[in-house]
């Protein structure tokens, strides 16, 4: 029972995390698309640079957490991820101080190498991230020591690389649509009509992504065996429609919200699938990591309950205030501040 | 080289980089807090100026440090997954409460107070890099807890091949846990007392914004005075903890290879590991260690030669770490004594103030020392008398290991540069040209 309770909330904080870090990632991806000169860079960088910081705790979390309460599949995914996590880890790394570094030096070509930093640096885990996802689906060699037979390029499979492409699309419109919030003018416009076209490859990547895993992944089995759960995919599908309905009404915030729930749906779906498989084996089914052969000890899992029962919260309600406090758009007269980025 | 030598070089390579930017924001983010106190209660502006001034530093110094932070965590799946499995279940959940109790907090408000200083009143942002301060305060205690518990286990068995909790409050509450926070913590204190006492005296030896920099001179002396004193006769207690808790890192420590009582120190020592002697050693003080340690002459301190070679820590650079971080300890308190004396007349003693400028990296060092004796000294176990390090090593491919290592040394090399550069450009700059800055 608490291996399941610790399943189901390792399942949402790894959702939290895409949906909020998604914007942001997806919001640095898109920027050479949407900026036209360093203002419009810079209202780009300011409509993330209050909540990417408390956004991205949200994936040490949800690392901290698969660590405490699943050590096995903590040190099994991670160390079989290897490559692809110090790539994502790199990457995280130079996004984050192009925000501090950018605007030190009055320079062209220091802000250009900035720039790519952060394009680069959210391109890289919004692909990755996804790739990961999807080979966590799907499965991947491991024996029954742990001991991954693989290397970075069986990662890239072809359904591993269209969760990345999925997760990769997903972020762009979901970072569009936060930018459509966040910004006027051109700016609005030109991240709106982008908007609209990443929706249209959104529903052709996730239709056949949706397909895919029915070919590649035994997710479906736990639906068909309680078909009462395809009520995850169905609401993520109805969030993926949701989005385009709010598109063509201009209420930018709830396509947003609508996006986050897309993300959800993808994430949960593929979680709800694996239950109660946390890393399935590619080699052999009875290899594969369960919250049963992976989990912490109750005392462990109960004490580590407390504190996420208690601080989870606490955590979200502060995390509301201050994106509440941030709601204004990022308009050009505020660009002239010292303590704008 | 194979997988666990580049692992653990990787993970020194990437700790000492991360700690190079820990200790800063531990005090900086409480002067600060203190700053703008002072300024809500004075409404003197001369102290939000401070606060804003030495708070672009704090946030380059910040984002670095929470960037490496995460590397470090993933490295224990990485690199470590052996270790993972092993104790994930303390260990895990240490880190685990780390993220969610502290480090969620100091993230989530640190862009409030950057962006905050004129959407919301002063209290509210002195409140908010307070809420900072604390949070990162916390960060530190709950990870110098999972370190000691590495150093020391406690409220555990071994159960399913792995080491279960049995008891949380043992872990979270022990004595060497709260001796290793109050020890790192201080010495961050320290060091930020330095840091900011070292570029207001740059400003003072050029005679330029004189009481803007008087003022946080004095300050940042106040701290670094207590805390030079405080880590200094706070270690001193460590002593008898070690030779109780890791007797063969202590005898390592001293360089003491025959177990005796009277034990004598010695001021100068040149341990030969190979010989299990000391090649030289003279400075005698009878029954001097027994002293240091035990408060008691006739104290029986057991020597290097009572554990097997194997379960020794390399001797010579323990020795020699633990000795310059005593001395930079001392070093410390004879500066920042000096600095009290003349606290009314900094102007003009320029040869103080210039040892005080060029004294800025020695608590870096010291930090760096102190890691060291305590990490290097816990060898050849990653869990001291539980797991050697050797067994906690991922079963991974060399190539990718010996990739990931170039890559951290380029990419934290030229993140170093940058961040250092940026931060002497600022330091120098001064208070006046910020406030009209725009980036």
């Amino acid at each position: 029972m608490l291996e399941t309770i610790w399943f189901v909330l390792w399942g949402i904080l790894w959702t939290i995390y895409f949906a909020l870090d998604g914007f942001d990632l997806g919001l640095g991806t898109i920027m050479p698309l949407l900026a036209k000169n360093e203002t419009d860079k810079r209202i780009i960088y300011n409509a993330q640079y209050p909540y990417w910081d408390g956004n991205e705790v949200w994936l040490i979390t949800a690392g901290g957490v698969t660590f405490a309460a699943f050590p096995t599949m903590y040190a099994v995914m991670f160390s079989s991820f290897y490559s692809a996590l110090m790539l994502i880890l790199f990457a995280l790394i130079f996004r984050a101080v192009s925000f501090e570094f950018r605007g030190k030096i009055d320079n062209p070509s220091w802000r250009r190498l900035w720039d790519i930093a952060m394009v680069v640096g959210s391109f890289l885990p919004s692909l990755l991230l996804g790739v990961a996802f999807a080979n966590i689906f799907r499965g991947i060699p491991i024996d029954g020591e742990g001991i991954y037979h693989g290397n970075i390029l069986t990662l890239l499979n072809p359904y591993g690389l269209a969760g990345g492409i999925l997760f990769l699309v997903l972020f762009c419109l979901h970072g569009s649509l936060w930018l459509t919030v966040k910004a006027e003018g051109e700016v609005h416009q030109r991240a709106s009509v982008l908007a609209k076209k990443l929706w249209l490859v959104l529903v052709i990547v996730a239709g056949l992504f949706l397909l895919a895993t029915g070919f590649f992944t035994q997710l479906y089995q736990n639906y068909l065996k309680s078909p009462i759960l395809f009520i995850i995919p169905l609401v993520m599908v109805a969030s993926l429609f949701l989005i385009r309905v709010f598109i063509k009404k201009q209420a930018w915030g709830k396509a947003w919200v609508a996006s986050s729930g897309t993300i959800a749906g993808v994430t949960l779906f593929g979680v709800v699938g694996l239950y109660p498989t946390l890393l399935p084996s590619s080699i052999n089914p009875s290899y594969s990591l369960t919250i049963f052969n992976a989990a912490s000890s109750p005392l462990t899992l109960k004490i580590m309950l407390g504190v996420a029962l208690v601080f989870v919260p606490i955590v979200i309600i502060y995390q509301a205030w201050v994106y509440n406090f941030f709601k204004d758009k990022v308009r050009e007269k505020d660009l002239r501040y010292g303590e704008q980025y | 080289m194979d997988v666990l030598m580049l692992s653990r070089l990787q993970f020194a390579v990437a700790t000492y980089f991360h700690f190079l930017f820990v200790p800063l924001t531990l005090g900086l983010s409480i002067l600060l807090a203190i700053m703008e106190t002072r300024y809500v209660i004075t409404k003197d502006i001369e102290y939000q100026r401070m606060a804003k001034f030495w708070g672009k530093i704090f946030l380059i110094n910040f984002v670095i440090g929470i960037v490496t932070g995460i590397t470090l965590e993933f490295q224990f799946g990485t690199n470590w997954s052996q270790y993972s499995r092993f104790v994930g279940d303390i260990f895990g959940s240490l880190l685990a409460i780390e993220a969610t109790a502290a480090f969620f907090l100091e993230s989530t408000f640190i862009t409030v107070w950057a962006l905050g200083w004129k959407r919301l009143s002063p209290k509210v942002h002195a409140l908010t890099v307070w809420l900072v301060a604390i949070a990162s305060n916390l960060s530190a205690l709950w990870i110098i807890i999972a370190n000691s518990w590495m150093q020391h286990p406690v409220g555990f068995v071994i159960r399913n091949g792995r080491a279960e909790l049995t008891d949380f409050l043992a872990v979270i509450t022990q004595k060497f846990a709260i001796l290793a926070v109050l020890h790192t913590v201080g010495a961050a204190y320290l060091l930020t007392g330095f840091f900011v006492m070292g570029i207001s005296a740059y400003h003072i030896l050029k005679k330029q914004h004189l009481p803007f920099f008087i003022k946080s001179f004095r300050m940042a002396l106040n701290m670094a005075l207590i805390f030079s004193l405080f880590v200094v006769l706070e270690g001193h207690l460590h002593g008898a903890d070690l030779a109780e808790k890791q007797p063969a890192k202590l005898a390592a420590l001293e360089s003491h290879w025959e177990t005796a009582n009277h034990v004598p120190f010695y001021f100068f020592i040149v341990p030969d590991a190979d010989q299990e002697q000391n090649l030289l050693q003279f400075g005698r003080i009878p029954s001097g260690l027994s002293l240091l340690v035990f408060h008691d002459p006739t104290a029986t301190i057991y020597g290097l030669k009572d554990f097997p070679k194997k379960n020794r820590p390399p001797v010579g650079l323990i020795f020699f770490s633990f000795r310059f971080m005593v001395l930079l300890g001392f070093i410390f308190i004879f500066l920042t004594v000096m600095c009290w004396v003349k606290r009314n007349r900094l102007e003009s003693n320029p040869g103080l103030l210039k040892m005080i400028l060029y004294s800025i990296p020695l608590p870096y060092i010291a930090c760096a020392l102190g890691w060291t004796v305590s990490e290097v000294g816990r060898q050849p176990w990653i869990v001291y008398g539980v797991m050697r390090t050797s067994q906690a090593v991922s079963p991974i491919a060399t190539p990718q290991v010996a990739l990931s290592i170039i890559a951290f040394i380029v990419v934290y090399s030229f993140l170093g540069l940058v961040t250092f550069s940026l931060m002497v450009k600022h330091a120098k700059k001064g208070p006046e040209t910020f406030t009209s800055a725009t980036t």
